[in-house]
């Protein structure tokens, strides 16, 4: 076992990846420089031709990176701050996206996009803290949301190797965590969830930085309640025989999510799991409001989910939140 | 001229893609076709010049407007017939339809249905070649309405800094949908592209031998390395936006303009230095391809509604229907 920081693993994937296969190059705003981290060294290593810096043009080297796919290459499109995926929305949803479809099974769009730094990290207010993979999961995008090193390399592995589209999200918040990695390091297939901890009474799912959130929340209410922790990994495609086979035997369920609460991923967990369980107990969200993240860390922190709010969300599914 | 363009064979691809969309629109306004299409008819000398400086391992995209563009490229009428009329062996297995009909193994890399955005595309796909060195040419077709597009701006100035082997081609035909290009184009698309620092010039587009000359030195440019430019080619389309446009009653253009431009058709043009026999016999061996395309079409089978959810993605995934939770 070797202690690796999740964004060293995210680095050192890209780097596994460039050196297996000469098609995967990196396209993206200062990734020669490496502002975000996970492309340090490439450019040296790989050479300037295989380590693009774009200008500030995102529909563009998005579309280039479809067309590079369509030719045969393996793209990584990096963005620096999530709200990049806006502006290149259409290139990433009605193209990239659809190419296999309307071509009738013609295209591989095999690139990667990777946001290195979603969600809120304090005082970086409206515009830079989105944690937006439900827009993609809801147009059919391929999204994984590592919350550990371990599943940060090995889903930026699966993503680069995968013949579609696929988003990787990697939460600001977990950038700093170290975690036990295998040796050598492994691929995780995308769809397969993970529990981190087994529980009896409770199934929280917790997206992305929220697991460690909600496994220190089991380990302070392990006296009053068997909580399991159960970490889809990634968003599209969804461990739902993961997550039922967890509900079978709790019950129980709350979603912990940092996307925003209407139309997000956590109502998507709860209406799937209530259309095929029978729940216990009235499931609940606690997920990001809908609404901007003010830059104020105090109003930021109000409008986040966070581990109080969970709290009482487990113990309301577990007192008196049966269904009638 | 490539060697393997004459005026009999530029000839032969402008009635191919005049003949097939005007049985395209007898056949939308029968029903047969579903939606809408559009046709590109008054602009063949564009697509018919421009596809024969081409090599078959050179790579297109095209728009909404693209029947012309594939058919110059080489897919044959039948293929796309079949795909207009929905048929599982169409190019696109029926997935696709007019706005997207692709074959990837003859570099169509796929019309669009929003305007300007296959043009990045086009952008990686010269990329892929510039790194391959494979001598391999990307051309961007998009209409004036795309000159008012971001992402097509983003595109130019993105392959002028990286020297790609790419021709950006403007079919001006003067509107985009109705909005005439002097309400919605400020300067001139040619200054545009110049201020990019590439090679920019406008050609007479209803006349396929100035198109072909045009896009040869283009194309050479780029397949010796010496990066990207960008062609304007003025035409004219002789029919409405889509095929719904001749019950809508509009006024954005007159009669008398839509005359004075039909006098310079780009087939009569192009007829006119080819013997009258000459003329005739490719007429006919047009009628006859495009009748057996129909027949063709009309006889295959269409896609099964059980593989509605096939070719979503690529790696064989399949997706939630709407009524299965998993």
């Amino acid at each position: 076992m070797a202690r690796l920081r999740y964004q060293q693993a995210l680095a050192q994937a890209l780097r596994d990846e460039m050196t297996r296969d000469a098609s995967v190059v990196v396209i993206g705003e200062d990734v020669r420089q490496a502002l975000r981290g996970v492309s340090k060294g490439l450019c040296e290593e790989f050479g300037p031709d295989r380590v693009l810096d774009t200008p500030i043009s995102e529909q563009a080297f998005t579309g280039f990176a479809t067309g590079a796919a369509l030719a045969g290459f393996r793209p990584v499109v990096e963005f620096q701050i999530p709200a990049l995926l806006y502006v290149a929305f259409e290139q990433i949803v009605d193209q990239a996206q659809k190419l296999p479809l309307m071509t009738g099974g013609q295209a591989r769009v095999p690139v990667t996009y990777l946001i290195p730094g979603s969600g809120a990290r304090r005082g970086l207010a409206a515009q830079h803290s989105d944690s937006p993979y439900s827009f993609l999961v809801h147009a059919g995008v391929k999204t994984a949301v590592p919350a550990t090193a371990a599943d940060a390399y090995g889903l930026f592995v699966s993503a680069i190797r995968d013949d579609d589209p696929v988003a990787l999200f990697a939460p600001a918040a977990a950038l700093p965590v170290r975690d036990d990695c295998p040796e050598p390091l492994q691929p995780v297939p995308l769809g397969r969830g993970r529990v981190h901890r087994e529980g009896t009474d409770v199934t929280v799912v917790a997206v992305g930085h929220l697991v460690h959130d909600a496994l220190e929340l089991a380990e302070e209410l392990a006296a009053e309640a068997s909580v399991e922790v159960f970490d889809p990994r990634t968003v599209l495609p969804f461990d739902w025989r993961g997550l039922f086979a967890s509900l079978e035997k709790t019950g129980r369920l709350v979603v912990y999510d940092d996307a925003n609460r209407s139309c997000g991923l956590g109502a998507e967990i709860v209406a799937t799991a209530c259309e095929e369980i029978r729940l216990e107990a009235t499931p609940r969200r606690v997920t990001r409001a809908d609404a901007p993240v003010p830059f104020s860390v105090p109003l930021e922190e109000a409008v986040l989910p966070s581990k109080e709010l969970l709290a009482h969300a487990v113990r309301t599914v577990l007192t008196k939140g049966e269904m009638p | 001229m490539t060697a393997s363009a004459t005026p009999e064979s530029l000839y032969r691809t402008m009635r191919t893609i005049r003949r097939f969309e005007e049985i395209v629109v007898e056949l939308v306004n029968a029903n047969e076709i579903a939606g809408v299409t559009h046709e590109s008819i008054g602009q063949e000398a564009v697509a018919a010049g421009v596809c024969a400086a081409l090599r078959p391992t050179d790579i297109i995209t095209s728009t909404h407007r693209g029947h012309g563009h594939v058919i110059a490229k080489g897919v044959h009428p039948k293929d796309m017939m079949a795909e207009l009329l929905a048929r599982s062996t169409g190019t696109n297995k029926g997935r696709g339809g007019s706005m997207h009909i692709a074959d990837l193994s003859l570099g169509i890399y796929g019309a669009n249905g929003i305007v300007a955005a296959g043009t990045p595309i086009a952008a990686g796909a010269a990329w892929a070649s510039l790194h391959r060195n494979d001598q391999i040419v990307t051309v961007a077709f998009f209409g004036d309405g795309a000159l008012n597009q971001g992402v097509l701006h983003e595109t130019m100035n993105l392959a002028a800094v990286w020297r790609l082997p790419l021709v950006f081609v403007c079919e001006n035909n003067g509107y985009a949908v109705t909005t005439a290009s002097s309400n919605s184009t400020a300067g001139d698309p040619v200054t545009r592209a110049a201020a990019y620092g590439m090679p920019a010039s406008a050609v007479d587009g209803m006349d396929v031998h100035a198109v072909l000359h045009a896009a040869s030195t283009a194309v050479a440019e780029a397949r010796s390395g010496a990066g990207p430019s960008f062609l304007e080619c003025r035409t004219y389309r002789f029919v409405g936006h889509h095929t719904a446009e001749r019950v809508m009653k509009l006024t954005y253009r007159s009669t008398e303009e839509v005359e004075l431009w039909q006098a310079r058709d780009p087939l009569t043009l192009a007829a006119a230095s080819l013997d009258e026999d000459v003329v005739k016999a490719i007429d006919r061996e047009v009628e006859e391809l495009l009748a057996s395309a129909v027949d063709y079409a009309r006889a295959e089978p269409e896609p099964d509604p059980a593989e509605a959810l096939d070719h979503v993605y690529a790696s064989g995934m399949r997706p939630r229907s709407g009524a299965a939770a998993r």
